[in-house]
């Protein structure tokens, strides 16, 4: 049981997908602007992979290597995830519309998404067990969503970019007041926006590196 | 080989296949609509209309939460074929534009030789930029990187300013969010009628002395391209009455113009307006005014007068339904009943108002207010806001004795009246005018052609201190008027029936200046002179028939009024009756044409956030020129001297031949319109000033 716990708190703290491993950028910079749509993309991740963890290491052991076909093992993964996550879309649109409406667009999106697909090759990498494979396949998602989410809330106190008098009246209200209250400072012209969440990711991934000792 | 080539093969068929199959046990019908709709959308999955992708903006359009005009990208052109799968109206949604406010570029000073990257917000940062303007373009072009659709070019080897293909301009704002001084505005025609002149603007001298706001440098850079219609446009974006205004404004712009700082005469601005305003209705240019989508509100507007004309018009291009009531026959109020014909003649400005009225306004003519309807009856016919416009009417007292009873003394306002009503307006061969307005010049001149043998101006004044343009004066000279200055009548005399024989009057000495900064005339006693006239006309100043006013129990009654205007606020045009405004003549001491067709759309302005529940107020960053007296300007932007300016003739007006027969008896319009050669050489005489800097002749830096 030891041996689980460790291999999840692994995944999530000390090899975090996004923050030590660097898989999975551009939905890191790209859906981490708002913390809605970054709680969506969490969730889908955490959806998706363990399904494609699961189906993959089956895959591997039933059909790859028995054949040793182990050096095609990367363009069948991809073909899989893909077709994976149109049977899950189709499945979920017609049984669960809620989960569906709330993964929203995130769901194709992460279609090829590298976080999805390095976590399936390293679990046959590691040559973990069916079991070991399943732990995996859920904290590393958690790992990516908890690295996510705290990137959101930094990056929603970062003023990004200027706000003109247009986009302001595009804010609800409770946006503007969170805005107000919540704002660290104005970021100066040439570092705003993605430049300013470069440097933050690097300063996250400092910090998450003092996780190294733990295990 | 074999077996991946076969593994793959029963991967993809067996995906294909169980795909398929899901497809079709997982079948969830959905409006196909949302599909015809997403091939109608750009496909840039951009995210400008603020939905995820365009499957979520196609499924937002069905469900009806999104306009069909929602893709920023694909513009007009998908709305249309949006609304043609939704079975809507396209509707003229309101088209966002990307404008370059700054004239500046190469020929803006600069205080430093910047190195650093070339980028204008990393520019920005070192002691906001290297230009010694603090609101100009700095030239790098961070808008020209910024715009995905290739619309903004920058050409550094010319005048390096960016240039905007409006074409390709979607209006994603992301030009304006990339300027870091403000320079590139995306704004709906809306927000550009709605915009104030502000200190922080890029304002020429011109453009901030006119009271109406027109962008004058950049008409006059259109006439200069020969672009005549665009030119026609840019005053239409601020003035509706240019054919008018172009004939009888006294142009205060032209009094701030820098050209004539270095020694040189101003640029002749009003005929250059004049100009290509005749140039667009003599050649029949197509001419499109964007108007806003409907709103729903309707406005009543009470006198069809100029100020009343541009309320209309700015309401309509905002989007309001709008009712002119106006009691006369005709529209155009003073300027119709008020100027006489050989300034302004009536199809001139008829066409003038046809242009307003084809945008879709509504005319209800021979109603008069307090009469036939009041505000009861128009809050009861739908109206959401009322425009009182009713102008001066009734003329001030010159204070003599019997002035209303004696046959042959004639107001003028009456006397012009008559003359633009048609009506016979029988006159003596010995005529008296007093007062030294415009007015009082428009009595002298109609007077003339109506045939009176000697016709004379008495003013209490020199004629250095009237108030009536230069122009005017110099042509009642031509016409052959008589000035006398420095009098004050007293005593009318009259022979056994009443009717006038003359009048008598006070010669007058000046004395200490007084408010205006005019010395105060002083009578001298014993000094009574006799003047034999036919008939004396009153031009001392009208003021507003606001009577209606004393009526008990009526909601009008509620209005406050200070010596017969209607008290409104000077910026929101707001009474003390919140859905009614006022505006023009009757909301202070008459003015001038183009100050009442600015009071007209301050008062559209005001109406309209009212009506859409906006804040009113203007913003604290407000410019206010006082036009009259040249006074409040942006500070640092009148020069006291010019550089680079080399002396060139101004064109002059042409005008019918003085003591002609059509001058001195016919009614012909007297001041003519420029050849194009003139006006093409006039226009080159323009230094296209923005803020600070400004085309000199002969470069000086």
């Amino acid at each position: 049981m030891t041996h689980y716990i460790l291999l999840a708190i692994s995944a999530i703290l000390v090899n975090n997908i996004l923050l030590i491993q660097y898989l999975g950028n551009c939905p890191f910079l790209g859906t981490s602007k708002r913390m809605d749509t970054a709680t969506g993309m969490a969730m889908a991740v955490v959806f998706v992979l363990t399904m494609a963890g699961i189906v993959t290491w089956i895959l591997e052991y039933v059909f790859l290597k028995p054949f040793g076909l182990e050096y095609i093992r990367t363009i069948v993964f991809i073909l899989i995830i893909a077709a994976l996550v149109q049977f899950v879309e189709l499945f979920l649109k017609k049984s669960i519309p809620a989960l569906y409406a709330g993964l929203g667009i995130f769901l194709p999106l992460i279609t090829t998404n590298c976080a999805v697909l390095g976590v399936c090759l390293l679990n046959i990498q590691e040559e973990y067990s069916f079991l070991e494979a399943l732990v995996s396949s859920v904290a590393y998602p958690i790992g990516f969503g908890l690295a996510l989410i705290l990137f959101a809330g930094l990056r929603e106190r970062v003023l990004v970019g200027r706000v003109t008098a247009r986009r302001k009246t595009d804010l609800t209200l409770v946006e503007k007041r969170l805005r107000e209250r919540y704002t660290i400072g104005r970021v100066p012209g040439p570092l705003q926006d993605v430049a300013i969440g470069l440097v933050m990711a690097g300063f996250m991934s400092l910090a998450f590196l003092g996780f190294k000792g733990m295990i | 080989m074999v077996e991946a080539l076969l593994l793959m093969l029963g991967l993809g068929t067996l995906s294909g296949v169980l795909l398929g199959i899901a497809a079709k046990a997982f079948y969830v019908w959905e409006d196909p609509r949302i599909a015809e709709v997403e091939n109608c959308l750009a496909g840039a999955n951009c995210g400008g209309c603020g939905y995820t992708g365009c499957s979520a903006c196609a499924a937002a359009i069905v469900a009806g939460e999104a306009p069909v005009s929602a893709c920023l990208v694909g513009g007009p052109a998908s709305a249309a074929k949006v609304a043609m799968v939704m079975g809507l109206e396209a509707g003229a949604a309101e088209v966002l534009t990307s404008e370059n406010t700054c004239t500046g570029g190469h020929r803006a000073p600069e205080k430093y030789y910047y190195m650093g990257i070339s980028d204008c917000r990393a520019a920005a940062l070192l002691y906001a930029g290297a230009k010694e303007c603090t609101v100009g373009c700095l030239g790098y072009g961070s808008c020209v990187k910024a715009c995905q659709f290739g619309a903004l070019s920058i050409d550094p080897k010319g005048e390096n300013i960016p240039i905007v293909d409006t074409e390709k301009c979607v209006g994603c704002g992301a030009c304006e969010k990339a300027c870091p001084k403000g320079i590139m505005q995306v704004r709906t025609p809306s927000q550009r009628i709605l915009h104030m002149n502000l200190i922080t603007d890029r304002l020429a001298p011109c453009r901030q002395t006119c009271p109406a706001e027109i962008n004058i440098p950049k008409y006059i850079h259109h006439i200069k391209k020969g672009e005549y219609d665009q030119a026609y446009l840019t005053i239409m974006e601020r003035n509706p009455l240019p054919l008018s205004t172009g004939r009888v404004c006294p142009h205060p712009c032209e009094s701030a113009c820098r050209r004539a700082v270095g020694d040189d005469e101003p640029v002749s601005i009003n005929q250059l307006k004049r100009f290509c305003s005749d140039w667009v209705f003599d050649h029949k240019m197509p001419v499109k005014i964007p108007v806003a989508p409907d709103t729903g509100y309707r406005v009543a507007i009470v006198g069809g007068g100029p100020s009343g004309l541009s309320a209309a018009y700015f309401l309509r291009r905002l989007g309001h339904h709008v009712k002119i009531f106006e009691w006369m026959p005709d529209l155009g109020g003073m300027i119709y009943y008020g100027i006489p014909e050989y300034r302004l003649p009536k199809a001139i400005l008829h066409q003038d108002i046809q242009r307003i009225l084809d945008l879709g306004v509504e005319v209800k003519t021979g109603v008069k207010f307090g009469v036939d309807f009041d505000l009861e009856s128009l809050v009861g016919g739908g109206f959401d806001a009322v425009l009182m416009s009713i102008g001066a009417w009734n003329h001030a007292s010159a204070r003599i004795p019997d002035e209303d009873k004696v046959k042959g003394v004639i107001p003028a306002t009456i006397f012009l009246r008559r003359q633009g009503l048609g009506e016979p307006n029988p006159i003596g061969k010995r005529v008296g005018v007093i007062g030294g307005g415009n007015v009082a010049m428009d009595a002298l001149r109609t007077s003339v052609r109506l045939g009176a043998e000697k016709v004379y101006c008495l003013y209490r004044r020199e004629v250095k201190d009237m108030p009536a343009n230069k122009v005017e004066i110099e042509a009642c000279h031509h016409e052959g008027v008589e000035f006398i200055t420095l009098c004050t009548p007293t005593k009318f005399i009259t022979d056994d029936e009443g009717n006038l024989t003359g009048i008598e009057y006070l010669k007058n000495e000046l004395g200490e200046p007084d408010a205006s900064g005019r010395r105060k005339p002083v009578p001298i006693e014993g000094s009574e002179t006799v003047l034999p006239l036919d008939n004396f006309i009153l031009a001392i100043g009208q003021n507003t028939d606001s009577s209606f006013v004393q009526k008990e129990g009526t909601a009008v009654s509620r209005l406050e009024t200070y010596r017969g205007s209607i008290v409104g606020d000077p910026d929101t045009h707001q009474t003390a009756i919140s859905y009614v405004f006022t505006s023009g003549d009757c909301a202070g001491p008459p003015g001038l044409l183009v100050a009442a067709v600015g009071a007209g759309r301050r008062a559209a302005r005001g109406i309209h956030k009212y009506l859409m529940g906006e804040d009113m107020a203007f913003p604290p960053t407000r410019l206010r020129v006082d036009s009259r007296r040249m006074r409040g300007h942006i500070p640092g932007t009148i020069f006291d001297t010019i550089e680079g300016i080399q002396k060139t003739q101004r064109a002059s007006q042409p005008e019918l031949e003085p003591g002609s027969y059509e001058r001195q008896h016919t009614f012909a319009e007297v001041d003519l319109t420029l050849s194009e050669q003139s006006a093409l050489e006039e226009a080159n005489r323009c230094l296209r000033c923005c803020l600070t800097c400004y085309d000199p002749d002969v470069p000086a830096w």
